[in-house]
């Protein structure tokens, strides 16, 4: 009986490994490992076990999958959250010319997914009210680090201002990111109303700051409704505004590209992507066509051209002297493999929706997120953080029921309910009492019924 | 008879193949409305005027209204136009274009992994850690080094997070070391890596064997340098068969050896990174660990290293407590992250799936097959009188490069014609000009997913290249011609910069 694996390698059967061999005039596979010193070639197999049949993959993968706890609704907030991904997306990446390529370094024989890549580019750019979009990044927080490093390559500053209001983690990864840099890194504390505070921000803007971040809406669900005030103040200076956002708010809220932000960035998971715990994931970066910012952008991006004969349109990846591959060291970034197919995703989803349903879907998050908002917040033990600001798809939630006790009372009610800010991110809530929510698209107001009547219960 | 491919080609106008999607249809309206506001819920929560201030609101959107069929049939034209691993041999050098097996592919639609949230409590996604964990360990028996993290994108971002807690380690020892040794032949992610993390770069020239020269290495070690990256198998395809000697001079000096696990696949099983004295390494989950690589990603690229540099790992860790398992965040000495959450989970499962397939001997086997094809390959392209400038004297390993130089100087043909030749004879072309240390380079990488008779059949399209170069030489430079389009115009791209639709738009019309 052949192993499995045998079923994967066309030429692992004996006569054909002999044939070969024989060509090579040799007689075992060992000796084409002649060239590795004896002492580190391996004796023994690895520890991996038996090899198993794919029914027997699937069915053990089912069975560990199965200690999972299944819920019927997910309402967990804290940067992704369970959005509803139409059949079609899933359809059309299924395609092996999509899935299965690469970087398409040969753009004759690759005219598909450089197509795809140059749209989605492209509906992203019209989307967010920017010019130029790379071909992808690999999450929102990957981003914001390539936004400090493009931020220090195009101003020459070393000094960031950054909400204090921005993820913890991607707070966390900008910090990775420039660490070797020698930035500094200054926060800037919001207001009562959980917006970045201007006054804050006008007394640290001196001419050595580079970039200033701020993120819409924030960790905190708060949509940032002064960003051109901002923009005002940061490019009296010379600096660069980059504003992080969640791309479905710019289907109800204007873009921050219309609001003068000079770098765009954000996660494109929600455009027609899985949570799938987490990854994989889509770094969107976008820039106005600036010549000098372009010139900076960190990876691929795809450009619309001709043949040499002239005669028709076609596509193929430009300024590659800015990649790792040609500019080694003095490269704009060391990206390489990017997250291209969650672009090809996020592209067929905004080709599907298309003005109107891009709209629906943005005002059906906000319409959610009001509701349970003016809901939640009109139960005893429960308070709005930021009541009076505008949310867009995560609330923060003050309990004063343990968290514990309601998320497990949720989840025995088949539902998954906030995300404890204090458990992974004490320094943000020490009390212990800030829950984050999250509603998308997905949830009907029957669901958000069902959810309140819980909390109703579990109030009393 | 020698086989001929002839792509798809959608033409709907004059000039154009598929037209974009803002061609297709009207623009600021329409679209699929697949969510809407119930009339309840409006009535309940009032007009949107209340909820946003009329000049925050947002105006026209400018993406094209589509109906379901349309973008079905568009992006369907699409695939069309473009070539995978399922339609025929991808010897993309360092890039292991294997196939990726279907069951492999399906693990991530499970439902229970989709519908995960990454913040969901640890009690209620045990299933997940548990194969996350899994694929720890046998990463780890693959390559002998005892912790992992799976947090990485890419292997880029793996070489980072190398780079980076090589840094850290050195910051906390408080040992000034700034260089990073790389060899010229290595791939370009690898100094730009080692630049992100704050390093100077110190290139290590090539043996005349095409290895580390040992000479220039041991002149490049000093108190400065902290560590050296390298890939072994080589670029060349050509096994440092000094590695021992080479992980000696480092570790004596106090540095560590970084190892870029892009070329794996050919040594898994068969040598652990352990026994060679490495000390760190990312391993490209999309080229050894059969996910594919989709379109240019995503991908993963999980980084082991030795228990000495354990602590600076990314947060969080996936570990194991008796029956359960949970994420550790408590590193203290930890390079911080690299990215949100815990990593391409759906890109993760599938090496689980495919090492649990493969099992150990499954695992040496590929990796046996995969040099035996390329060994196969490079001979019968020696006899045919291909040049390869590196290692001939020697096996190569998964891959081997090729140089075309002569066709350059007699012919006037490159190794660009003969890679927009060999698309019209159904293969996707190798890796080009690369390493940079060979002229009009050809680096190919059979992997052990070709049958005999596709490696026949490439390396009979080669062979018949190689003599239409010398008979009509016109034809190979007027190739591609049944791609979906003909040869691309690079410099034009690069000169207009329509790098959107709208610039499209705005500069035709200026």
């Amino acid at each position: 009986m052949p192993m499995p694996a045998e079923g994967l390698i066309p030429n692992a059967s004996d006569p054909i490994i002999s044939e070969m061999l024989n060509y090579l005039g040799i007689n075992k596979l060992e000796d084409l490992f002649s060239d590795v010193p004896g002492s580190i070639l391996m004796n023994e197999p690895t520890e991996i076990g038996k090899p198993l049949t794919q029914s027997e993959v699937e069915a053990l993968y089912n069975e560990k999958l199965e200690k999972n706890v299944s819920v019927k609704l997910s309402f967990m907030g804290g940067g992704l959250a369970d959005h509803y991904v139409p059949p079609l997306v899933d359809e059309l990446v299924t395609n092996q010319e999509f899935y299965s390529s690469y970087t398409p370094y040969q753009p004759e024989i690759s005219q598909g997914i450089l197509q795809a890549l140059f749209e989605y580019q492209s509906l992203m750019a019209e989307l967010l009210g920017m010019d130029v979009v790379n071909a992808s990044l690999y999450d929102y927080a990957s981003a914001l680090g390539e936004a400090g490093r493009f931020s220090v390559r195009v101003t020459k500053r070393k000094k960031i201002l950054l909400a204090s209001t921005t993820h913890p983690e991607r707070k966390a990864v900008l910090k990775t990111y420039m660490e070797p840099l020698d930035v500094q890194i200054v926060e800037i504390n919001r207001e009562a109303g959980g917006e970045i505070s201007l006054d804050e921000l006008s007394a640290n803007m001196d001419e050595d700051v580079g970039m200033v971040y701020l993120e819409t809406p924030n960790f905190f669900g708060v949509v940032e409704r002064k960003i051109e005030d901002a923009a005002d103040m940061v490019h009296s200076k010379e600096a660069l505004l980059v504003v992080g956002t969640d791309p479905l708010l710019a289907g109800i809220v204007k873009p921050p590209g219309e609001l003068g932000a000079d770098v765009v960035i954000g996660e494109g998971q929600h455009l027609g992507g899985y949570m799938s715990y987490g990854g994989p994931s889509l770094g969107i970066f976008a820039v106005k066509k600036s010549f000098r910012h372009i010139r900076q952008l960190p990876g691929r991006l795809i450009g619309m051209t001709k043949t040499v004969d002239k005669m028709y349109r076609g596509y193929t990846m430009v300024l590659q002297t800015r990649e790792q591959h040609i500019r080694q060291e003095e490269a704009t970034s060391n990206i390489t493999t990017n997250s291209s197919l969650m672009a090809v995703r996020a592209a067929i989803y905004l080709a599907l929706l298309g003005p109107d349903g891009i709209r629906s879907v943005a005002e059906k998050i906000l319409y959610n997120t009001e509701y349970l908002k003016r809901k939640l917040g009109s139960l005893p033990c429960f308070n709005i953080q930021f009541k009076g600001s505008l949310h867009f798809k995560e609330i923060p939630v003050v309990s004063e029921v343990s968290w514990s006790e309601v998320n497990s009372w949720l989840l025995r009610n088949g539902i998954l309910g906030a995300f404890q800010v204090s458990k992974l991110f004490p320094d943000v809530d020490p009390t212990g009492k800030l829950g984050l929510l999250s509603t998308t698209e997905k949830h009907r107001l029957a669901d958000l019924d069902l959810l309140l009547g819980l909390m109703r219960e579990v109030c009393s | 008879m020698n086989r001929r491919y002839v792509q798809a080609k959608w033409q709907l106008s004059e000039g154009v193949l598929e037209p974009t999607v803002f061609e297709l249809g009207e623009i600021e309206k329409g679209g699929v409305v697949v969510a809407k506001v119930e009339d309840e819920l409006r009535r309940e929560v009032g007009e949107l005027e209340d909820l946003i201030p009329r000049d925050l609101q947002r105006g026209a959107i400018g993406l094209p209204g589509l109906t379901e069929p349309e973008v079905a049939r568009h992006y369907s034209h699409l695939a069309q136009m473009n070539y995978g691993v399922d339609s025929g041999p991808y010897w993309l050098g360092s890039c292991t274009m294997k196939y990726t097996p279907k069951v492999v592919m399906k693990l991530e639609s499970h439902q229970s992994l989709r519908n995960a949230h990454p913040y969901a409590p640890e009690e209620t996604v045990q299933g997940i850690l548990e194969v996350l964990y899994e694929l720890q360990k046998m990463l780890s028996s693959i390559t002998g080094l005892p912790k992992f993290t799976l947090q990485p994108a890419a292997g880029a971002h793996g070489e980072l997070v190398g780079a980076l807690i090589i840094r850290k380690r050195f910051l906390d020892l408080g040992e000034r070391r700034d260089e990073i040794l790389i060899p010229e032949s290595a791939h370009g992610s690898n100094f730009a890596s080692a630049a992100m993390a704050g390093f100077k770069v110190v290139r290590i020239p090539p043996s005349e064997e095409g290895t580390v020269d040992m000479g220039a290495l041991r002149a490049a070690i000093s108190e400065r340098t902290a560590g050296m990256m390298i890939t072994n198998p080589n670029t060349l395809g050509i096994f440092e068969s000094d590695i021992l000697e080479i992980a000696d001079l480092l570790h004596s000096n106090g540095s560590y050896l970084y190892y870029d696990g892009a070329n794996l696949n050919a040594i898994m099983g068969w040598v652990r990174l352990s026994d060679m004295g490495v000390d760190l390494a990312h391993l490209n989950i999309h080229k050894t660990f059969s996910a594919p690589h989709g379109g240019g990603g995503p991908g993963a690229g999980a980084v082991g290293v030795i228990e000495e540099l354990a602590d600076y790992l990314p947060v969080p860790l996936i570990v194991r407590e008796g029956d359960t398992y949970r994420l550790d965040y408590d590193l203290p000495k930890s390079i911080g992250r690299v990215r949100m959450f815990h990593g391409n989970i759906g890109v993760l499962v599938k090496a689980w799936g495919y090492l649990k397939l493969l099992g150990s001997e499954g695992v040496r086997l590929s990796s046996g097959i995969a040099v035996l094809n390329a060994n196969y390959v490079r001979k019968r392209l020696m006899d045919m009188g291909f040049e390869v400038p590196y290692g001939k004297d020697r096996p190569c390993k998964h891959e081997f490069v090729i140089s075309l130089s002569k066709f350059r100087r007699e012919y006037g043909v490159r190794a660009l014609d003969f890679a927009k030749a060999l698309m019209d004879r159904g293969v996707h072309p190798p890796t080009m000009y690369f390493p940079p240390i060979v002229q009009e380079a050809f680096m190919m990488e059979p992997t052990e997913s070709d049958s005999l008779e596709e490696l026949d059949a490439y390396v009979n399209a080669m062979g018949e290249l190689a003599d239409l170069a010398r008979r009509d030489p016109d034809d190979l430079l007027s190739a591609p011609k049944n791609t979906a389009i003909g040869r691309i115009d690079d410099s034009f791209a690069n000169k207009r910069l329509w790098l959107s639709w709208k610039i499209y738009k705005e500069r035709e019309d200026s």
